[in-house]
């Protein structure tokens, strides 16, 4: 593990000196990259026919493909309803996954996930302010006031985890987020205690659903994701380096400050809109990550890029399902999302030796 | 060769009383000593405050049943079991959250954070929004806690147990148990999910004699024993290897210890609901007032006692006619310590 690390760190970037198996790697790694795409690309058209009144496929790729000659019936159910969805899973699963495997390097804690951050916390309690202070009732007005929420939130514990000596470590980083996590909470119960309203909008955001977006929303946290995501891909090599330790990425010529910013900001921006259009999804960040470095090993090259194909992958298999187990109702893909992470974490967790906090 | 002898080295002192020998620390007595009256004091105070003011002086003689009839039956009937609910519930999150910070080797390991906590919350609100408020909820919440505790040994054990591997299972199971908590709320009526919550922050108003008893026993018993197995706590604190060479049977050790863990913390949720963040932050008090290297239990036990009493005159100052639930100053107080102590902190890579 350790001398995969250590491979993409070394700045001799000619291919001659490198071993077999570090010149074929990415080859494969590309071809699987390119068949997760396709499965994520499956999954959404099933997410787009799976519903309370199923669609069968054949009628779904037509419908998308010549909206006017559609059944309006059909095309209604798919324009308006399941595609702006099944988009949203998109980028939602896509913020997740990158911002957790970014977390997870910038902390270099396998523990680690965009809640950490205070985001989800701090989304909370944007929600309850919004709905029980300001009264906002629009069933998407409060997306700001969450945005705003978990934004500062992050801001916040990072300050706190670059205060004392030696600046931002991520051992502080992760301490000031489980401590500003349980400030914010406090205040959000507070709120939602003593607000009926703000209790029963709070309690259905924080169950996590894709559910009742228009094509608005997707437009509305497109250019957050979009910005994320570049930030975070350019911190890419960086981040090979950090996982390095501090004091061997700075000799190596990073500016290991400035390399954290970054980081942060791209999680910011991705996971505070993830969660303030979703509501607190918290297992799809922690749980892809690993499942994409047994793929990749630790490169964050491929890692990222992987985890941005396989969360949205997760995400929709986790909406579908929630879909159809409690027809006609529907659980929320959060708690779904939990179900199916949560065995495979423990069963994670029993097989392989991880590094120790 | 006199009974008790105390001898002076240099920075400690020892003593040895027939069969037993040990370590003075004064800064650890004075602690415990100090704790144990701040705890008396806001104690007092807490049950003068109320609709029926009364002089914190008139309490302890209206407590041995002196004085008028009057406030005599109001402190004992009705003020002192919440007091001492918040004192036994205190005592039992902080001696939990020491016994697991000590053997997982890791200050942010505490009941809330692995598990325990989430289980028991899920299976009360199960209770009051499945079985329609004819539960009753603190049995649920017992069972709920014990069970979830198990489940999270039994998945950890694989040729023995590690903290750590109990720690990562823990996390697991508290994701899945909270969002099997917020798909209930989302199935809830609103004034069920209004009573759910406000079970899930830790809520002491309104408690009485009966849910004083099984807390009391509880704590009588297993206070002692977790004292007891404090030689252990002290061994395993210095890491599994070094544990085995000193002579303590690790695996049993880890096995009583998180016995006794579970059952303090299951029985307290029971009474009081997860009162957030008791178990996390007062073992690490107690252990810097002391000056020590791992949380003493006995002074975390008083710690923890002092901030739920604390955290409840302040909920009833703050905001006087809303019932505010202790959990939520709880909350704020400890968040506020964690701060402070991380940016005290220099120790990198350490975890606090």
């Amino acid at each position: 593990m350790t001398t995969d690390q250590a491979t993409p760190a070394v700045p001799d970037r000619s291919r001659t000196g490198r071993p077999p198996e570090a010149r074929r790697r990415p080859l494969g790694a590309l071809g699987l990259l390119l068949g997760t795409t396709a499965v994520l690309v499956v999954l959404a058209l099933c997410s787009v026919a799976v519903g309370s009144r199923p669609i069968p496929l054949d009628e779904v790729v037509t419908t998308l493909r010549d909206r006017s000659a559609a059944d309006p019936h059909l095309e209604a159910i798919i324009w308006g309803v399941r595609l702006p969805r099944t988009l949203l899973g998109l980028c939602v699963g896509a913020a997740l996954g990158l911002s957790g495997a970014l977390m997870q390097g910038l902390t270099r804690n396998p523990l680690a996930d965009p809640g950490l951050l205070g985001v989800s916390a701090g989304g909370a309690l944007g929600v309850s302010i919004g709905v029980g202070v300001f009264g906002v009732s629009a069933l998407y007005g409060y997306i700001w006031f969450a945005f705003a929420g978990a934004l500062l939130a992050s801001v916040v514990v990072y300050l706190l985890g670059s205060l004392g000596r030696g600046g931002s470590t991520p051992v502080k980083i992760a301490l000031a987020g489980v401590a500003v996590t349980f400030l914010l909470n406090s205040l959000t119960y507070v709120i939602v205690l003593r607000s009926p309203e703000a209790l029963n909008r709070y309690r259905f955001w924080a169950a996590g659903s894709l559910a009742g977006p228009d094509g608005n929303t997707v437009l509305a946290v497109l250019p957050f994701v979009c910005a994320g995501a570049v930030l975070a891909i350019a911190t890419a090599p960086a981040l090979n380096s950090l996982a390095l330790g501090d004091d061997v990425a700075a000799a190596l010529g990073r500016r290991v400050r400035w390399v954290r910013l970054q980081g942060v900001l791209a999680v910011t921006l991705l996971a505070g809109a993830a969660v303030a259009v979703a509501g607190p999804i918290v297992f799809v960040g922690l749980v892809v990550p690993h499942v994409a470095r047994l793929v990749t090993g630790p490169d964050h090259r491929w890692l990222l890029p992987f985890s941005m194909v396989l969360a949205p992958a997760l995400l929709l298999l986790a909406d579908v399902v929630g879909r159809v187990v409690a027809r006609p109702s529907e659980v929320g893909v959060g708690i779904v999302a939990a179900f199916l992470g949560g065995p495979f974490f423990i069963a994670l967790v029993r097989r392989r030796r991880l590094a120790e906090l | 060769m006199s009974l008790l002898a105390l001898s002076r080295r240099p920075g400690r002192i020892t003593f040895r009383l027939a069969a037993v020998s040990g370590v003075l620390r004064p800064r650890l007595l004075l602690s415990c000593v100090a704790l144990a009256a701040l705890t008396l004091v806001v104690c007092c105070v807490g049950i003068a405050t109320g609709d029926y003011p009364m002089s914190p002086r008139d309490v302890l003689p209206a407590l041995v049943g002196a004085g008028d009839p009057g406030q005599v039956f109001i402190v004992r009937e009705l003020r002192l079991p919440r007091a001492l609910v918040a004192v036994l519930a205190g005592a039992a999150f902080a001696v939990s959250g020491g016994i697991f910070q000590t053997i997982t080797r890791n200050p942010l390991a505490s009941p809330d954070m692995i598990g325990i906590n989430a289980g028991a919350a899920t299976a009360v609100v199960a209770g009051i929004v499945l079985g329609g408020g004819g539960l009753r909820l603190p049995p649920l919440g017992l069972a709920g806690g014990l069970a979830t505790a198990g489940l999270i040994y039994l998945l950890a054990w694989r040729r023995g147990t590690t903290g750590y591997r109990i720690i990562l299972v823990g996390i697991a199971m508290a994701w899945m148990c909270s969002s099997a908590t917020d798909y209930l709320l989302t199935r809830a009526q609103l004034t069920e999910a209004q009573s759910a919550l406000g079970w899930l922050v830790g809520n002491i108003n309104g408690r009485g004699w009966e849910s004083v008893r099984p807390l009391g026993v509880a704590v009588a018993v297993l206070l002692p024993v977790a004292l007891l197995l404090g030689r252990w706590t002290r061994t395993l604190h210095l890491g599994d290897e070094v544990a085995r060479g000193l002579g303590t049977p690790v695996q049993l050790a880890r096995l009583c210890l998180l016995l006794v863990g579970v059952a303090l913390v299951a029985f307290a949720t029971a009474s009081t609901g997860p009162v957030l963040f008791v178990a996390l932050a007062a073992p690490q008090i107690a252990q810097r007032l002391a000056g020590l290297s791992a949380p003493p239990l006995l002074t975390a036990a008083l710690t923890g006692a002092l901030m739920v009493a604390a955290s409840d005159l302040l909920a009833r100052w703050i905001i006087p006619d809303a019932d505010l639930p202790v959990g939520v100053v709880t909350g704020a107080l400890g968040a506020a310590f964690l701060l402070w102590l991380l940016v005290r902190t220099n120790r990198a890579g350490s975890g606090g």
